[in-house]
């Protein structure tokens, strides 16, 4: 059903605007050849048109998503901000396949999300850390290695790699419960681009730290995503880590889930440090996500 | 917190140090309550034989004719040759003699009873454990098991071992199988039970997050068991192994009560309860408890050996 609803949605660019909504349910939707990625540009990392999500609970239906239209492209860094319970996470979670939208279409890499999420083309990381803790670093960081049948001999020097990436070399053979929340969030980090994909889905990741480390694992993050420019979806709740990581800045709101303004960072792409967030500029960018926050009636 | 947390230990390791006559009083100041209950428990057990087996010991000193007062009356109670109640000296002594006058494989030597009753304790455990986790593992991935069988493995225990017991052997028996089959068929029965239980419960243990995490893998349903499920569940199957080990040793015990074996704690019990034994039934009974303390105190060892290499924090 969401190969065919997605196939209708297909064809020229998507447009922010959801004008020309494509309510198919995928039934009656008239086959369209999928692009084709030989002679076309790259597909675009996400591409959302007019997506909703309805939660079927006990009592009524929760609307978590509603007309979402959303195109990220590749190499983009786009925070997903907003109050609890504005669909961010959710949304996240669609784009990783770990929930399905009830109407409108999504592709991620020019694929439908199942496909995506099979082709393995995601690393996430969630709030918590999620280490197994029967595992040492180096093993959790080896499971999803283990996990795609990379071969044995492979997997411990890429894991070792990414523990390096993350700052974390000297400590394979510890456990998680021997590691700070902070150093835990980083093996999880690691973990996640173990495999080595093209998008980084990342929901909340330093929302449990304190703020010191978080600022720490902020700059380390934007060191990473400046080598490496993998596309970097990111959610979270704090104005200046929004602002101090992102290009893009997608406002939501809730009751029902919606986007309600997508904020262009004017900060320069490269190079920030905290220092930055003292200056004039960044205060102008957060105003205007706060800004658009207030815009979403949600601080009731 | 962290650095009173570290002040703390430093004195204690000192004090752990300097290992000697104090620390070995302090250690057995430590167990001075089970002494107490151990103390409690013989006075009552004492008292207990009196109040028993004075009825027959009072009409034997009066067809001896003989006068007789408290102390002939206590010391024979004490030290009847079929009391109702035997003396736990007397249980104590019969325990030792059968290990120390008698060869190991000697139908006399408790040893050899409670070799025969442990091999079937072992293959019933064995058996158990793995139809424990088998349906744990179907009951968890199929929900049509999960409703349908529960239902079926409850009612199960709700018979009666003594009712199944016999039909077992029989039934074993006349298709040709040896007596440790049935034996062990029969504790497998009791002990599979909770190893089913609390391994259902310890494979949903993983959190959503740890499930999310392997569906973004798009990892297989026994990957997901196998590197998720199944190590997340082992504290819980080693909890169920304690009981279910316990279990298994009454139901090999159990089994061998309606075979008419030779061998076996069981078949000691029995030919006690026959001949009116009772220092023998007891002493019978007092190798099987030790029997099952020592299975669980077996299962305790592998399970710390376990979270060793599991990485656990240490307690």
């Amino acid at each position: 059903m969401l190969e065919s609803a997605q196939g209708a949605a297909h064809g020229g660019p998507a447009a922010q605007s959801g004008a020309t909504a494509q309510h198919s349910g995928g039934a009656g939707a008239a086959p369209v050849p999928l692009r084709d990625a030989g002679t076309a540009a790259l597909p675009q990392a996400v591409e959302a048109r007019d997506l909703s999500l309805v939660f079927q609970t006990a009592d009524a239906p929760v609307t978590a998503l509603t007309d979402v239209n959303l195109n990220i492209a590749r190499g983009e860094f786009v925070s997903f901000i907003g109050p609890s319970g504005c669909g961010k996470t959710t949304l996240m979670r669609v784009i990783a396949d770990l929930e399905r939208p009830s109407s409108g279409s999504i592709l991620v890499n020019g694929m439908s999300p199942e496909a995506a999420r099979l082709a393995r083309a995601y690393g996430y990381v969630f709030q918590a850390a999620a280490l197994y803790p029967w595992r040492n670093v180096l093993k959790n960081v080896m499971l999803p290695l283990e996990v795609m049948g990379v071969p044995a001999a492979e997997r411990e020097p890429r894991a070792r790699a990414q523990l390096t990436q993350v700052g974390l070399e000297g400590f394979e053979r510890k456990f998680p419960w021997q590691l700070s929340g902070g150093m835990q969030q980083r093996v999880s980090i690691a973990r996640a681009l173990a495999i080595e994909p093209q998008l980084l889905l990342m929901d909340e990741p330093f929302g449990a730290l304190d703020e010191i480390t978080r600022d720490h694992l902020n700059e380390q993050l934007l060191r990473l995503w400046e080598r490496t420019r993998k596309t970097v979806i990111f959610v979270t709740h704090s104005i200046s880590e929004a602002v101090f990581l992102s290009s893009r800045i997608v406002v939501m709101s809730p009751r029902p889930g919606r986007i309600i303004e997508i904020i262009d960072n004017t900060l320069p792409a490269s190079g920030r440090t905290l220092d930055l967030r003292d200056s004039p500029r960044f205060a102008e960018v957060a105003h205007r996500v706060r800004l658009a926050l207030r815009a979403g009636h949600s601080y009731e | 917190m962290g650095e009173s947390a570290a002040a703390a230990i430093t004195p204690a390791r000192m004090a752990s140090g300097a290992r000697g006559v104090r620390g070995v009083l302090e250690h057995l100041g430590a167990q001075w309550p089970v002494g107490l209950v151990v103390a409690l428990l013989l006075l009552v057990w004492y008292a207990a034989a009196v109040g028993l087996n004075a009825p027959q010991v009072s009409e034997r000193l009066d067809n001896l004719g003989n006068p007789w007062g408290a102390n002939e009356l206590i010391a024979g109670t004490w030290n009847m040759e079929r009391p109702v109640l035997p003396a736990p000296h007397q249980i104590a002594a019969d325990f030792v003699s059968s290990l120390v006058d008698h060869e190991i494989d000697s139908p006399r030597n408790l040893l050899f009873h409670a070799g025969v009753t442990l091999t079937a304790t072992l293959l019933g455990f064995g058996l158990g454990v793995a139809l424990g986790v088998a349906i744990a593992v179907g009951v968890v991935h199929n929900r049509v098991l999960d409703r349908g069988l529960l239902p079926w493995i409850i009612a199960s225990q709700t018979i009666p071992i003594l009712a199944i017991a016999p039909m077992v052997v029989v039934v074993l028996g006349s298709l040709g199988y040896p007596a440790l089959v049935s034996k062990a068929v029969i504790s497998m029965y009791l002990c599979f039970f909770p190893v089913a239980i609390g391994m259902v419960k310890g494979l949903r243990s993983p959190d959503p997050l740890q499930l999310d995490l392997m569906r973004t893998y798009s990892a297989g349903a026994s990957q997901v068991l196998g590197k998720l499920r199944l190590p997340a569940a082992l504290p819980y199957l080693f909890a169920s192994a304690k009981v279910a080990i316990a279990t298994s040793l009454i139901g090999a015990i159990v089994g061998e009560l309606p075979t008419g074996a030779q061998a076996g704690l069981g078949a000691r019990l029995l030919q006690g309860s026959y001949f009116g034994q009772t220092v023998q039934i007891w002493s019978a009974l007092v190798m099987a408890s030790l029997l099952g303390v020592a299975l669980v105190a077996a299962v305790g060892l592998v399970e710390r050996a376990t979270q060793r290499w599991m990485g656990a924090r240490p307690a």
